[in-house]
């Protein structure tokens, strides 16, 4: 993984006395609550409901075992000795207090950690593929491009003021792990006809009240292009976007106000100038960025299969992990493991100290070191051996960690929510809860097969419920909590959004109405169909029917 | 007359703010500016204005300020890298809502004055010009981005 030079390191550390001085001036008096604002964002620092919350960034979502530790370390010194991973793969602590935090980031700094950006109108943590660098289906290692876009970004001078938030994704696969589709920018890297690799740009896609899917840009642009060309997108952004309500003022809303083609056209007048200027990526850069994304010195081995398959057969519960819980490795006789953090009755992603300290000695030694937070809220470990599965679970099963849900409904993505987060029209983490605890049959939820479910409190779309095979959003009607529920989001190759089932339901009804909407799914599908593919043959109606059906007399 | 830090020092300045009537001493608004048969030599931008006459003219000016209406108001770092890119040398001022702790971004873009009000403000503001002293982009201020120096 990357690892800091001088210069890193020097940017980081004045970033963070910069905050020092500016925390004191605040409570000093001498920076207004509205000057301060944009700046604590910008270092991660929300001010919460019941108290600051602190998002540490993880640049895409890849971390090693020094800066897990310390992640751990920091929530017992200042927090409450838990963590929580977000949907954009990085930690949040959830209690802070304010004047902790410039202490909290020295700390961080002396791992190669930073909180830079991970809030406010600017550019935020750029996010990939969790199995980057081991997947089978990968076209090219996505980390060195989305390292080069994390330099670029970082303190840019030009796009800290932006009209809103603005976040990159970069996927190398067909099967789109990343959602690039619901990105600001989502880059995809792709062979032209010639058979050269380069990027497909997309804009405009997001979420929040006005969910769209991203308009491709650029059909193909060579890799030297890459910055001058954001570059060239986040100038015709910040000169153009609107700035006058906070709701319109995405970038997909400047896209569908301009039309794609306009904007093409805006984007490349603003790029003919700046385009093989000094911002052109050399091949020296790129090779230097791929220095550090190399492969791990793997061992053949020739009887992991098979102790594999031994183990599995003698223990059925540790085969069920496997099968659900690991994916295949491009290298024979490895696996990746996704540990869930999301057993029944924790709040989905979050983690504590202990466990997180658990999961990086395992990681040091099964799997390099080094470990990924993904946004789906969990933990991979990349590289395991398959041999070493089986000592891999029972450790994890000491923690509470070898829950063996991943992709089924239960492994649920869920915002903060009205615990916590002080934009929430509602809770997030009880209805994830009451559904986990009402469907925490495996078998139950093994036959219904792969489904995504997620949770926002609020149309901010936090839990990216538009794209989720079921979606739960948050509403207030009235000054109560009300629950909206979409259904046939999806955040893969064929992005879509997911279509509202009809008027929204009190809390308590919300396992009922899982409940109902998986039935039906049950009752029509065929023997190969996924939720999702029932969902698009029969459309929404049969399942609005269960819902809202007037129960008998 | 209001002082500023310009060029890292604190300086004053007779310049006037544009009035409805472009008039000696003030500053011409943009649309002044286009309307003009002879072209004035300062000019001030504000927010969402289109400048492609001033682009057109640079060599002929020898300010231009920009107008902060709000700190949160961005626009005016990409008006800045815009005149530099193309070519302009004279004097740069940020003027209006912009704070201190944005002074170090609005330099890199190519500001190289800042009206503020008050003697205290501007000196203490001295120092913000100088809260990172490495950057990965290039700017106005570093041409060259981090990846060219690492490599030479
Ligand atoms: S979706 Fe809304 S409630 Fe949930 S974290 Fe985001 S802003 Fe907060």
């Amino acid at each position: 993984m990357y690892v800091y030079d001088q210069y890193d390191q020097a940017i980081v550390d004045q970033r963070v006395e910069q905050f020092r001085d500016q925390t004191r001036r605040y409570l000093a008096g001498e920076l207004t609550e509205e000057q301060f604002l944009p700046l604590r964002l910008q270092n991660g620092l929300y001010v919460q409901r019941l108290a600051p919350m602190l998002r540490i960034a993880v640049p895409y979502g890849l971390l090693n075992t020094r800066q897990a530790r310390m992640l751990a370390k920091v929530s017992r010194d200042y927090d409450k000795g838990y963590l929580h991973v977000s949907t954009r793969q990085n930690f949040q602590l959830n209690w802070p207090e304010l004047a902790d935090v410039p202490d909290i980031l020295a700390d961080l700094a002396s791992v190669e950690m930073h909180a830079i950006q991970t809030s406010g109108n600017c550019i935020r943590n750029t996010t990939t593929d969790q199995f980057a660098g081991v997947a089978a289906d990968e076209l090219e290692d996505p980390r060195p491009y989305c390292e080069l876009i994390r330099q670029w970004s970082t303190l840019h001078p030009e796009f800290a003021f932006l009209p809103r938030k603005f976040k990159i994704a970069v996927c190398a696969t067909a099967e789109d792990r990343a959602a690039i589709h619901a990105h600001d920018i989502g880059l995809e890297l792709v062979r032209n006809d010639a058979g050269e690799v380069g990027f497909k740009v997309l804009a405009g896609g997001g979420l929040g009240r006005t969910p769209v899917i991203g308009s491709v840009v650029c059909e193909w642009l060579e890799k030297k292009h890459l910055l001058t060309y954001l570059e060239a997108i986040l100038r015709v952004y910040n000169q153009h976007g609107r700035r006058d309500n906070k709701y319109k003022a995405r970038i997909k809303i400047l896209v569908k106000a301009m039309g794609v083609d306009a904007f093409r056209e805006a984007v490349e007048a603003e790029w003919a100038p700046i385009k093989d200027g000094a911002n052109t990526l050399t091949g020296e850069a790129i090779a230097h960025a791929q220095s550090f994304f190399t492969t791990p010195e793997y061992t053949s081995y020739t009887d992991s299969v098979e102790t594999l398959t031994n183990q599995s057969a003698n223990d059925p519960i540790f085969a069920n992990w496997v099968k659900r819980n690991t994916c295949e490795h491009r290298v024979p006789g490895y696996r990746a493991v996704t540990i869930s953090l999301k057993p029944t009755g924790i709040a989905p992603g979050d983690i504590t100290a202990e466990q997180l300290e658990a999961i990086a000695d395992l990681a040091d030694r099964f799997s390099f070191g080094e470990l990924r937070t993904t946004h789906q809220q969990n933990i991979v470990l990349a590289d395991v051996p398959s041999s070493e599965l089986y000592t891999l679970w029972q450790a994890l099963q000491k923690q509470g960690l070898a829950t063996a849900n991943i992709g089924y409904l239960t492994d649920m993505i869920c915002c903060p929510g009205g615990d916590f987060c002080s934009l929430a029209n509602a809770k997030s983490i009880p209805v994830a809860e009451a559904i986990q605890a009402r469907f925490d049959d495996l078998d139950y939820l093994y036959d219904l097969g792969p489904i995504e479910l997620n949770i926002s409190g609020c149309m901010n779309a936090c839990g990216h419920h538009h794209i989720g095979h079921i979606g739960i959003l948050g509403v207030d009607k009235k000054g109560q909590e009300f629950y909206q529920v979409c259904l046939g989001g999806s955040q893969s190759k064929d992005a879509s959004i997911g279509k509202i089932l009809g008027p929204s339901f009190g809390r308590e009804d919300m396992p009922d109405v899982v409940g109902k909407v998986l039935d039906t799914y049950v009752e029509l599908r065929t023997e190969e169909e996924t939720f999702l593919d029932t969902y698009q043959r029969v459309g929404i109606d049969p399942f609005k029917e269960r819902v809202y059906a007037k129960p008998a007399a | 007359m209001p002082s500023l830090l310009r060029n890292g020092q604190i300086e004053q300045d007779s310049w006037l703010p544009p009035t409805e009537a472009l008039a000696p001493g003030h500053l011409a608004t943009v649309s002044q500016y286009v309307e003009a048969s002879e072209k004035p030599t300062a000019v001030q931008i504000e927010p969402g204005e289109g400048i492609a006459d001033v682009l057109e003219n640079l060599d002929s000016l020898e300010l231009v300020a920009v107008n902060f209406p709000a700190f949160m108001d961005g626009r005016g770092f990409s008006y800045a890298r815009e005149l530099r890119e193309r070519g302009y040398t004279g004097e740069l001022r940020a003027v209006g809502a912009f704070i201190r702790d944005q002074l170090h971004y609005l330099s890199r873009c190519g500001f190289n004055a800042f009206q503020m009000d008050g003697e205290s403000a501007l000196e203490a503001a001295k120092a913000s010009l100088n809260d990172f002293s490495e950057h990965y982009q290039a700017a106005i201020d570093k041409p060259q981005p981090l990846f060219k120096r690492r490599a030479g």
